[in-house]
């Protein structure tokens, strides 16, 4: 069970907050991760698109193990 | 090291007065506040979403980091989320340090990082509408 988390302007363009995924394979890529959550809408996502996996900055070529949780969002903002 | 994320305002000074840092001979502070003015639109007030999980383990990172490169002995960094209205407190970030230096340039370090790595993102809400803030990327991804 992978644990997928939407922020900001990809929660609102994918209409997803928190899903669960079953993979069938694991590791996957995270970019393998988005399409299957995203289909067609991954073209509307803005760019750079960031990831985190664990709670730690990663990139869509990262890979996710069964467990993990994977977060996509845009560019952030703090401070 | 001191991280806290609240959705109530803060006073800075009586935060940064009850801990009693020994040893310190500089103490340096940064408020960040909601502008009332974005690209010629008028401001009410912002939403600050953030990713809980994410947000205290990399806050915890980026102070760690900056208190070792900088020498600091102590960090303090407080961040709301939530609606606030334009001219209210978003973030605190206090360090204190032997020396003015290092305290000037490891707040500058912290609240630099915090716009690029923090799991934070905004949303200004204007009479026109709400736009999302555009945000950064962390520099070691680019």
């Amino acid at each position: 069970m992978i644990t997928v988390r939407c922020f900001a302007v990809v929660r609102e363009i994918l209409g997803c907050d928190t899903r669960s995924l079953v993979a069938a394979t694991t590791p996957q890529r995270a970019s393998d991760i988005l399409a299957a959550l995203a289909g067609a809408r991954v073209a509307d996502l803005p760019k750079p698109l960031l990831v985190a996996i664990n709670c730690e900055h990663a990139s869509l070529t990262s890979l996710v193990h069964d467990g993990d949780e994977v977060a996509f969002f845009p560019p952030v903002s703090g401070g | 090291m001191i991280i806290r994320l609240q959705t109530e305002d803060f006073d800075a000074e009586r935060e940064a007065q009850a801990l009693d840092v020994k040893g310190a001979g500089a103490r340096v502070s940064f408020v960040g506040t909601v502008r009332d003015t974005a690209q010629d639109r008028t401001i009410t007030a912002l939403e600050i979403e953030h990713y809980p999980e994410m947000t205290h383990a990399e806050l915890s990172r980026i102070g760690a980091s900056a208190q070792a490169r900088h020498n600091l002995q102590e960090v303090l960094i407080i961040h709301r989320y939530g609606r606030l209205a334009c001219h209210e407190r978003i973030v605190l970030v206090t360090v204190w340090s032997a020396h003015r230096a290092e305290a000037f340039a490891g707040c500058q370090a912290i609240v630099d990082a915090l716009k690029t790595r923090a799991p934070f993102w905004k949303k200004e809400i204007s009479p026109e509408g709400a736009l999302w803030v555009p945000g950064q990327t962390p520099q070691d991804l680019k």
